[in-house]
């Protein structure tokens, strides 16, 4: 397999009151391999989003990330770009779809517009030759009656096609990797049944890895190949999808699929998490779920490294090194 | 209590052929055709049950709502709560009834006044119903933050300084305050994130228990309304077209869009998903609501033929559901529905 994307103690740092900073992404160490889904899961304030938007140094102002973080595209020190040469990262080989298309759409153009233009932007091609390869997108895509669509203008579009025109322009430079940020949170659940079958089939017919940013695991089972949970800026737990579902480790991925509803099986009552996520300038010191934590103990007030609990499982808790969890 | 609850009706709201249309209106009106938002939705709710109103964006279920609510005028049918016709209720008569009828929305934070402490907030309806005066009103605001779980003295702080969770806490205790006897759930828990949504769900539950609360539960996850609902109801473009027992329903749907909704409900199981209907196309625009059934044109239905494409199918009773489907005895199951679609149909 060959590995496309490094990222290694990832810190990202906004300035807080007085001189200090706070650390949403705090840590943060992943890799992906080609033709491979990587599923980054956690619920609002984790840090999954900013961790997407560092790799394309896409970090909304004031926010910046911290010296000593890595991110590797291949051979490209990503961190180390700027100007033109980041420019030519950004959709060029790590292609990017957000919750919300109306927002990165821009109104005032068409569908096949937008998507020929992020053709043109990439390779040196004739407008008409964009148009053309704009169409093979948009029928790609499973847009419906591509042709009538390609002139048509976002607002004339619903939610699942402008998600599809969104996809289309990301396709348009044939990246290496395609980060899909909440893709269908947004989205009814019979059209985002739609959109997901359309990022798989892509992702198998152009090899491409995907990084799936979501706070939904029902979605994540039976696509991603490997998970990553999230919790106040750290990764808590990493494994095979299988595996993870079947042997959450870390009490907080174990509450997390206690408070999910299921829509099969006996109902019985859910068992949520106590309390709320802390907010960045707020996390407690040692193990960061530990105020949350039902089984947290004296040695949770220092900070547990990631620990082995099976064949490429880990889990930041020192209850694995009892092979507890 | 026990000698009001004898004299209670069984039903504690009845709704009959609710129609809510909105009229395309401003400067340039209009030939536009209205949205055709509820069209013509019965349904009764009884003491202490949770009816849930299931369905995807734009088919109406919030309309329902606050129609009943009186939020909105209807623009025909009946909704008779506790023995009145609410539709007819002057503007005194209504905010009376406001008492027994209260909302709980999505986002608790644009119905909070942020300059406004929660207590102060909690205390409003109090003081506007005439429920308690004086000390007794901050003993109640301190005894409601105590049943959905904030710490009483949370009562002098304001809005902003509240997490999701704890915002949706103070909006059911609002809500409570006056004591009413139906509440409408509007989307209460899809803004949460899913560990503080299960706190929510639970504590919806537990109140419903304690207090005798009639919940119409509007919802988009199946999943949430099996939780909490004892029966669920379907919409698709202004109707309903399945109702039934929450279990019932969920195992053996009978209208082809509950079976396809179910099937996309995204399950976290090792194991993957099951199998699924991807449904093609879009939901077709309220304002110009397909002939016959409203579900035809995406509908897999394997009888599917021109009868749905002409007649609009009347709800009706079929195994231990309510569902408005020409061939419901004959929809196929999910599984064996799922083999009928093509998973690569391109859709909308």
């Amino acid at each position: 397999m060959t590995r496309v994307l490094q990222v290694e103690n990832l810190r990202v740092s906004f300035p807080a009151v007085g001189s200090s900073r706070v650390y949403p992404v705090d840590g943060v160490s992943f890799t992906l391999d080609q033709g491979e889904t990587l599923a980054l899961v956690g619920e609002s304030g984790s840090g999954k989003s900013l961790t997407s938007l560092a790799l394309l140094q896409l970090v909304p102002s004031p926010g910046r990330v911290e010296a000593g973080s890595t991110i590797r595209l291949g051979d490209t020190d990503v961190l180390a770009l700027e100007g033109d040469a980041l420019r030519r990262i950004r959709g060029r080989r790590i292609g990017m779809v957000f919750q919300d298309p109306m927002t990165s759409l821009n109104p005032v153009f068409t569908a096949g517009d937008q998507i020929a233009e992020g053709v043109r932007a990439h390779f040196d091609v004739s407008r008409a030759e964009a148009r053309r390869r704009a169409l093979r997108l948009l029928q790609e895509v499973g847009m419906p009656d591509p042709t009538a669509r390609l002139d048509a203008y976002p607002h004339q579009l619903s939610g699942g096609m402008r998600q599809r025109v969104m996809i289309a322009i990301a396709l348009s430079a044939e990246p290496e990797i395609l980060v899909a940020d909440e893709p269908t949170t947004a989205l009814d659940v019979t059209v985002q049944a739609q959109i997901l079958e359309v990022l798989d089939r892509l992702r198998d017919s152009h090899g491409m890895a995907v990084l799936l940013i979501t706070h939904d695991l029902g979605i994540v089972a039976g696509r991603a190949d490997r998970v990553a949970v999230m919790y106040a800026g750290q990764i808590v737990e990493e494994a095979p999808t299988e595996r993870l579902f079947a042997r959450p480790s870390h009490p907080y991925t174990q509450g997390l699929f206690a408070s999910i509803p299921r829509i099969t099986g006996p109902v019985e009552r859910l068992t949520p998490i106590g309390g709320s996520v802390p907010t960045p300038g707020a996390w407690p010191s040692g193990c960061r779920f530990r105020p949350r934590c039902p089984k947290a103990f004296e040695k949770c007030e220092t900070m547990p490294p990631l620990l082995s609990v099976g064949p490429e499982h880990r889990a930041r808790c020192w209850l694995a090194e009892r092979g507890d969890p | 209590m026990l000698a009001r609850r004898a004299g209670r009706p069984v039903t504690l709201l009845q709704v009959r052929d609710l129609v809510k249309h909105y009229q395309a209106g401003g400067l340039f009106r209009t030939t536009a055709p209205p949205v055709r938002a509820v069209q013509g939705v019965s349904f009764d709710l009884a003491p202490g049950e949770t009816l849930a109103l299931v369905g995807e964006s734009g088919c109406g279920k919030s309309s329902v709502g606050r129609t009943v609510l009186r939020l909105q005028e209807p623009t025909s049918g009946s909704a008779v709560f506790e023995g009145v016709d609410v539709f007819s209720l002057d503007r005194v008569a209504l905010r009376r009834m406001r008492r027994r009828m209260q909302i709980i929305f999505q986002d608790p934070y644009s119905s909070l006044n942020p300059r406004m402490t929660i207590g102060a907030a909690i205390a409003e309806g109090i003081e506007i119903h005439r429920i308690a005066t004086g000390k007794e009103v901050g003993r109640r605001v301190g005894a409601l933050l105590e049943e959905v779980g904030l710490d009483p003295a949370y009562a002098t702080r304001y809005p902003h300084e509240f997490s999701g969770g704890q915002r949706q806490r103070i909006g059911i205790a609002r809500a409570l305050a006056v004591e009413p006897s139906f509440v409408v759930c509007d989307e209460p828990v899809s803004a949460l994130d899913v560990s503080v949504q299960a706190q929510v769900i639970n504590l919806l539950a537990d109140l419903q228990r304690e207090r005798g609360l009639s919940y119409l539960f509007i919802a988009h996850d199946l999943a949430v309304v099996r939780q909490i609902a004892h029966r669920v109801a379907v919409m698709y473009l202004g109707r309903i077209v399945e109702e039934g027992p929450t279990e019932a329903l969920l195992h053996a749907p009978r209208h082809p869009y509950t079976v396809a909704l179910l099937s996309a409900v995204p399950e976290p199981e090792p194991a993957g998903q099951r199998t699924r209907i991807v449904l093609g196309g879009d939901l077709p625009s309220p304002s110009h609501p397909p002939p016959g059934c409203p579900f035809h044109p995406r509908c897999f239905h394997p009888h599917r033929n021109e009868r749905c494409r002409t007649e609009e199918p009347p709800l009706r009773a079929v195994g231990s559901t309510l569902a408005a489907c020409h061939y419901a005895e004959s929809t196929p199951s999910p599984e064996a529905a799922a083999a009928l679609v093509s998973p690569t149909a391109p859709g909308g």
